[in-house]
C-alpha cells in the first residue's frame, strides 16, 4: 500500500487537532506505521490550524511534503486557500458542506463527522478502529454524541 | 497488538521515559513547545512543579541533583536564557546523581520571539546534549541522558524542537520505577565554586568533555538511514535526519544522537566513505562550521536555509543549492485575543488614550494587532516594566508621560517583581504606571497554573502569592479593578493615575474565558487527587 497523507485545516477552536489525533490513532490501531505534525501554541486564539497525518508502511518527515497531500480535510472553508500548496490534481479536498450542520447532535460534532466521511475513503482502516480512536479521544459524556456524528458524516458519502 | 507500543508526541514519550527512570523531581516554566513534557509527567504520577521562572527551576533542579536525586528541568529555549546563569556553574559543579535539562528551540517561530539556537549552549557552558529526531528517540535519550548525567557527573541537555516535541510518532514504552530518596554526602571542593575550586572544576570540566567525546565515538547513539553504499553521505541532526531520509533516499544518513561533543573519529570515517557529504542542520551552520574546523570535506547549507524549519521540500532545495525562495502560502487567519477576552477591555482604552505601551510575552501581545494597535514594545520576559522605565529616563516629560506597561500575571511572577524593584529605587521624575493583566492563569501557553494562582501544577491548592500585597511591600500604590463594569470609563480611570505622577500599579483582574470553562473540572481534579 502506498503511504496515504492527509491535511487537516480549520481555525482554533474546531477540533483540528482532535481531528487529526483520532485518524492517527486509528490508523495506528490498524498496525500502520503512523506520524502526525502540528502546530500550536497560538491555535487557541482562533487562527488558522492544520495538522498532518501520515500513515502505510515506513514513513520517514511527520511533514507533508508540498503537492503531496492525498487528501484535504477542511473544517473551514476558508482555510483552502492557506493550504493549497499541499495538494495536486488528484488530492481529494472534503469541504465542510459535505456535512448538513443541521442534522448533527451538536455542531461542535462537525469535525468528527468530516472523520466519518473521510473513514469510508480509506477501507484500509477498518470501521472498529475509527470507533476505538473515538472512545479514547472523548470523555465518556461525548461518546454518544460523537458516534452519531461520526455515522452521519459516513452516510453523507454513500456515493 | 502489544500494549507498551504507544502514539506519543515526543513531550509525552521524555515523561514516559521520566517515569521509567524513576525521577524525583521534574520542574520548568511553561513554554511552547516544552510544556506538555511536565503535564503528563504529573498525569502519569511523576512528581512535577511549575516554577516561578526557569532560573528558579534550573537551581531547584540543580539542588536535586547535587543532593543525589535524579531530576529534569523544562523550558523553551528563551528560558534557556533565563536559566545560563545557573547552568554555566553547574557545568563546573557537576552533579552526584542525573540532571536532564530540556530545552525546546522553536525555528520558525511558531510561538516565540526569536528562533534562537539553544545548542550554542551547550558549547558554550560545556554541557553534553542529545538530539532526538522522533518520540522514539526522545524516550531512548532521555533514558540515556540520565544515565550519562550520573556516570559523568554533568547536566546533560536533551534539545528538542518543535517538529519533535509536538509531533505524534509510535514510541515502545517500559514499566514505570519509583524514584528511590538519595542520601547527601558533602563534597563542598566539588560544589562551593570559590574561585580556587573553581579552577580546578574548570580543569575537570575539559577533561570530562574529553572523555565524552571518546564515549560517543565508541558508544554514542547515531542512527543511519538510507542505502549503505551510497555514493553521498549526509550528516544531519534532529528532525532533519527524517526530511533528509526521504528527501535525499539515494544517499546514507548518518544521525549522531550526541552533538555535542560530536563523535568526530566516527563523522570522519563516515566522510572518508562518501564522495560527497553533506551536512544538514535547522538553525545555525554548528556541525558544520565543526567537521569543517576539523578538516573535514563536508558540504554546508546557502545562509538562507538558517532562516525557519526545514521539511522535506526544503532539504531537497537545500541539497542542490537552490535558493529560489519556497511558495508562499495563501496568508491564513492570523490568531487574536478571543471575543469576551477582558484584555481587551484594556487595550481599547490604552488605544483611545494613545498611550505608549510597553509590552511583554502572553496572550496580551495580540495587542498590537488591530484593532488596538495597542502597544510599542515587546522584547521578553518582564520587559514590558523596565524597558519602559529606560524609556521614561530619556524621553522628554510630554512624551514619557503617556508611557505604561502591560504585563499578563504568570509573566509577573517570572520577571516582574525585580521591574517594579527598580520602579520604585530608580523612580522616573514623572513616576511609572503598570498595568497588570490579571486573568488567573498562564493562558498562552495552555492555561498552566502559577504562584499567583494559589494551585500547584496538578491543580492542588497551595499559598496564594497575591500580586497587590507583594507590589504594596514594594512600595508601589495598587489599584485592584475588574475592567467589565468600568468598561465606559476605564480610559477615565487609567488618565487618572498617569495623571498622578506616582509609582502606580493597576491590576486588571478578571479571569480567562477559557480557564474559567476549565477551572470546574480542575477543582474536581484536584479533589479527588487529595482522596
Amino acid at each position: 500500500m502506498k503511504n496515504i497523507n492527509i491535511v487537516f485545516a480549520g481555525l482554533g477552536g474546531q477540533g483540528v487537532l482532535r481531528a487529526s489525533d483520532i485518524t492517527a490513532e486509528a490508523a495506528f490501531l490498524t498496525g500502520f506505521d503512523v506520524k502526525k505534525a502540528e502546530v500550536h501554541g497560538m491555535s487557541q486564539r482562533g487562527g488558522s490550524v492544520s495538522s498532518d497525518v501520515r500513515f502505510g508502511e515506513g514513513i520517514k518527515s511527520p511533514m507533508i511534503p508540498a503537492g503531496t497531500a492525498d487528501f484535504l480535510v477542511l473544517l473551514d472553508a476558508s482555510q483552502k486557500d492557506p493550504n493549497a500548496l499541499y495538494c495536486s490534481d488528484s488530492t481529494v479536498i472534503i469541504d465542510p458542506s459535505v456535512i448538513k450542520i443541521e442534522t448533527l447532535p451538536n455542531p461542535k460534532g462537525l469535525n468528527v463527522a468530516l472523520l466519518g466521511y473521510l473513514s469510508k475513503m480509506l477501507p484500509a482502516i477498518p470501521e472498529e478502529n475509527w470507533l476505538k480512536a473515538l472512545d479514547n479521544n472523548f470523555p465518556e459524556k461525548l461518546r454518544e454524541s460523537n458516534v452519531v456524528a461520526f455515522n452521519i458524516g459516513r452516510e453523507a458519502n454513500q456515493k | 497488538m502489544e500494549s507498551n507500543r504507544k502514539l506519543l508526541n515526543g513531550d509525552e514519550a521524555i515523561a514516559y521515559a521520566a517515569r521509567n527512570a524513576g525521577l524525583n523531581l521534574g520542574i520548568g516554566y511553561p513554554g511552547t513547545p516544552s510544556t506538555e513534557i511536565l503535564e503528563t509527567f504529573s498525569s502519569l504520577g511523576g512528581r512535577a512543579q511549575w516554577a516561578p521562572n526557569e532560573k528558579v527551576a534550573a537551581e531547584v533542579a540543580i539542588g536535586a541533583a547535587l543532593a543525589g536525586g535524579k531530576a529534569i528541568v523544562t523550558m523553551k529555549h528563551v528560558g534557556m536564557n533565563v536559566a545560563a546563569d545557573p547552568f554555566f556553574t553547574a557545568a563546573y559543579t557537576g552533579v552526584k546523581g542525573s540532571l536532564v535539562i530540556c530545552a525546546a528551540d522553536d525555528p520558525g517561530m511558531a510561538s516565540s520571539q526569536n528562533e534562537q539556537d539553544s545548542r550554542r549552549y551547550a558549547v558554550a557552558a560545556g554541557l553534553p546534549m542529545l538530539e532526538p529526531a522522533d518520540s522514539q528517540q526522545c524516550y531512548d535519550y532521555l533514558l540515556l541522558a540520565v544515565e550519562l548525567s550520573n556516570k559523568f557527573g554533568t547536566p546533560v541537555i536533551l534539545r528538542l524542537t518543535t517538529r519533535v516535541c509536538h509531533s505524534k510518532t509510535i514510541v515502545k514504552v517500559g514499566p514505570f520505577n519509583e524514584p528511590k530518596t538519595p542520601s547527601y554526602t558533602k563534597d563542598a571542593k566539588s560544589h562551593v565554586m570559590v574561585p580556587a575550586f573553581a579552577r580546578l572544576a574548570h580543569v575537570r570540566l575539559r577533561k570530562r568533555l574529553k572523555d565524552l567525546e571518546e564515549w560517543n565515538c565508541q558508544n554514542g547513539p547515531c542512527t543511519f538511514l538510507g542505502p549503505e553504499g551510497a555514493k553521498s553521505g549526509v550528516i544531519a541532526t534532529g528532525i532533519s535526519a527524517m526530511h533528509a531520509a526521504e528527501a535525499l533516499p539515494e544517499a546514507r544518513i548518518m544521525q549522531p544522537g550526541m552533538t555535542y561533543p560530536l563523535p568526530l573519529a566516527k563523522i570522519k570515517e563516515f566522510v572518508n566513505s562518501h564522495e560527497d557529504n553533506l551536512v544538514v542542520e535547522e538553525g545555525d551552520p554548528i556541525v558544520v562550521e565543526t567537521l569543517l574546523a576539523n578538516g573535514m570535506k563536508v558540504r554546508g547549507k546557502k545562509e538562507a536555509f538558517r532562516f525557519g524549519e526545514l521539511n522535506v521540500g526544503r532539504v531537497k532545495k537545500l541539497a542542490a543549492d537552490d535558493i529560489t525562495p519556497d511558495p508562499a502560502p495563501a496568508p491564513g487567519k492570523p490568531p487574536q485575543l478571543c471575543p469576551g477576552c477582558p484584555h481587551r477591555l484594556t487595550f481599547q482604552a490604552l488605544h483611545d488614550l494613545g498611550c505608549t505601551v510597553c509590552g511583554d510575552i502572553g496572550c496580551y501581545t495580540l495587542g498590537v494587532l488591530p484593532p488596538y494597535e495597542a502597544m510599542d514594545t515587546c522584547v521578553c520576559m518582564g520587559a514590558s516594566i523596565s524597558a519602559a522605565l529606560g524609556m521614561r529616563e530619556v524621553l522628554p516629560a510630554e512624551q514619557a508621560k503617556r508611557i505604561v506597561s502591560v504585563i499578563g500575571d504568570s509573566t509577573f511572577m517570572h520577571s516582574g517583581l525585580t521591574g517594579l524593584v527598580d520602579m520604585v529605587y530608580n523612580r522616573p521624575p514623572h513616576g511609572h504606571v503598570v498595568i497588570l493583566l490579571d486573568n488567573s492563569t498562564t493562558a498562552m501557553t495552555g492555561l498552566q497554573e502559577h504562584p499567583g494562582t494559589g494551585r500547584r501544577l496538578d491543580h492542588t491548592e497551595t499559598v496564594r502569592v497575591d500580586p497587590a500585597a507583594v507590589a504594596r511591600a514594594i512600595g508601589v500604590r495598587v489599584e485592584e479593578i475588574d475592567p467589565l463594569p468600568m468598561k465606559d470609563t476605564l480610559k477615565d480611570f487609567i488618565q487618572e493615575q498617569l495623571d498622578k505622577e506616582d509609582v502606580c500599579m493597576i491590576i486588571m483582574k478578571r479571569s480567562c474565558l477559557l480557564a474559567l470553562k476549565h477551572l470546574k473540572d480542575r477543582e474536581a481534579q484536584a479533589k479527588e487527587k487529595k482522596n
